[in-house]
């Protein structure tokens, strides 16, 4: 199988905190690629440098054969993706959102009603099509920008925690359908979850970065069998502790052992 | 190209035509202006100038003042775009920066020239007319200008701009300095010479100067003086956004 992402030791500064640390890593086509972290891990500017939205300090990224900073346009036309905020405009219905992201992804003009109609069918949101997007909930709003992020065919999905703040029904129908595009389309997917469970129901491979380092990879088994656990969860937090982490990265513990610390030089 | 701008354009389009109460909450202010200063300053300014009509002169400063703020807010418009996360979904889209600067600052530009519009109808209402329909025409195309430019203006600070606390900063040392010291509402003469410097390089001073030159014949430094200066400041502050745009990360 060929890899559809490919990434080489990337890094990523701000000022002198590294929140991502030279990680390199491939996804094959086809397959479900979680990767798992705690909060302030280096999830999101991973995604962010994979996605062109943000640049990083070093490495190489490819997608679909693309070097996503030389050939940026062909890279982004390869993927679609589902942030972790909001990204709709809320002051347009449904369609016009649909419609503006058809246009901007230069899908041709007679392809356009159909693939959209197309999309929003498989999320259920064709009958309210013609609603603003202010008028949709937080599941809703989910399906529609999974729905959107399909319109231009793209040949990787990048889903960042796209089941955060849903019911569980919501979460059940979102991965439903992820799964349908997986399997029926061959469309590979690469997302981010905080819900272990998820992610091992239905993640092909795994990754588990942390400190800005991956520090695990592998399939469920895998990494189950080298961690001598019965579950990812449990081996997630063998993995990277138990401490309660803020979202720039330092935990809760160590941050109070520097304070006992400062206090014990002073007395 | 073209279709990625003219959804961009479309857009804001939509989102201005469906919000009512801005629309209606901006002319307000014009309003009040003119019927305040215009009824207010009008006997004086009279007396001062020996018979010449204030409503002639204030009339183009009115509706240079509402382009000037609805441009610069459909420019600041895009941090609200980067706030609710709109923006995102544009930027990592396969077009160019280029292109959606084009796309916004066409959007905000014909936005602020419809406003301009509504304004200079409600100076007709209050006894304002063109001198001909020749001047007419190009008073359209300064209006055109001054929304494109500080639109530009509006899009290059909020390329440059996180959030939306910087806004009364911009507002209050930037926006309401350019519209006072314009020529708006009193001519730029015998003024101390800070003062005159700075009204000398106000954009706005020229697109006032020159909307006025070309409704009503009178002008300071030349109708085609005027045009000049503010296409190649339009041009300009485009060409420095376009630049800022580029670099811009979600």
């Amino acid at each position: 199988m060929q890899n559809i992402l490919s990434v080489q030791s990337l890094t990523k500064k701000f000022d002198d905190f590294t929140a991502v640390n030279s990680i390199s890593f491939d996804v094959e086509a086809g397959s479900i690629f979680a990767f798992l972290g705690p909060n302030g891990a280096g999830k999101s500017t991973t995604i962010k440098m994979l996605t062109t939205v943000l640049k990083p300090t070093k490495g190489e990224i490819r997608i679909n054969g693309f070097n996503v900073l030389k050939e940026q346009d062909e890279a982004r036309a390869s993927f679609g993706i589902v942030f972790q905020d909001q990204s709709l405009d809320d002051e347009l219905t449904a369609y016009e959102n649909m419609t503006y992201h058809a246009v901007i992804y230069k899908v041709p003009k007679k392809e356009r009603d159909e693939r959209i109609r197309k999309a929003l069918e498989i999320v259920g949101l064709w009958d309210r099509q013609k609603d603003f997007v202010k008028t949709y909930s937080g599941g809703m709003k989910r399906r529609l920008e999974i729905a959107r992020s399909l319109v231009h065919y793209p040949k990787i999905l990048f889903l960042d925690e796209p089941t955060v703040g849903l019911d569980p029904q919501t979460r059940k129908a979102i991965w439903s359908h992820i799964q349908t595009l997986n399997k029926e389309r061959g469309m590979t997917i690469f997302l981010t979850t905080h819900y272990m469970e998820e992610a091992e129901a239905i993640a092909d491979k795994i990754a588990i970065i942390d400190h800005g380092k991956i520090i695990e990879t592998g399939t469920l088994e895998e990494i189950k069998e080298r961690n001598g656990t019965e579950s990812l969860e449990d081996a997630f937090l063998n993995l990277t502790g138990r401490d309660i982490r803020d979202e720039n990265g330092a935990s809760k513990s160590k941050m109070r052992l520097m304070g006992g610390m400062h206090g014990r030089r002073r007395h | 190209m073209i279709e990625v701008i003219y959804i961009l354009w479309l857009r804001q389009l939509k989102r201005y035509w469906r919000s009512k109460a801005r629309l209606i909450g901006s002319l307000g202010q014009p309003l009040l202006f003119m019927v305040a200063f215009g009824f207010g300053f009008g006997p004086m300014y009279a007396r001062a100038s020996g018979g010449a009509n204030y409503m002639d002169f204030l009339a183009p400063g009115i509706v240079s003042m509402s382009i000037l703020f609805t441009a610069v807010f459909s420019g600041l418009e895009v941090i609200w775009d980067r706030q609710f996360g709109f923006l995102k979904e544009t930027l990592v889209a396969p077009i160019t920066r280029t292109e959606i600067m084009i796309g916004k600052t066409l959007g905000g530009a014909t936005i602020a020239m419809i406003q301009g519009l509504v304004v200079f109808g409600l100076t007709y209402l209050l006894g304002f007319r063109a001198a001909s329909f020749e001047s007419l025409a190009l008073g359209l195309l300064f209006m055109f200008l001054i929304a494109l430019f500080f639109t530009g203006m509006g899009l290059t600070i909020a390329s440059k701009m996180k959030d939306m606390h910087g806004f009364q900063l911009i507002m209050n040392f930037l926006i309401m300095p350019i519209f006072f010291l314009s020529g708006a509402l009193f001519p730029l003469q015998d003024l101390p010479p800070a003062i005159y410097f700075i009204s000398r390089i106000d954009p706005l001073t020229y697109g006032v100067d020159g909307l006025r030159g070309a409704l009503t014949g009178v002008s300071t430094f030349g109708v085609y003086t005027d045009l000049v200066t503010i296409a190649a400041l339009s041009a300009f502050i485009c060409i420095i956004g376009a630049l800022l745009f580029s670099k811009i990360e979600a």
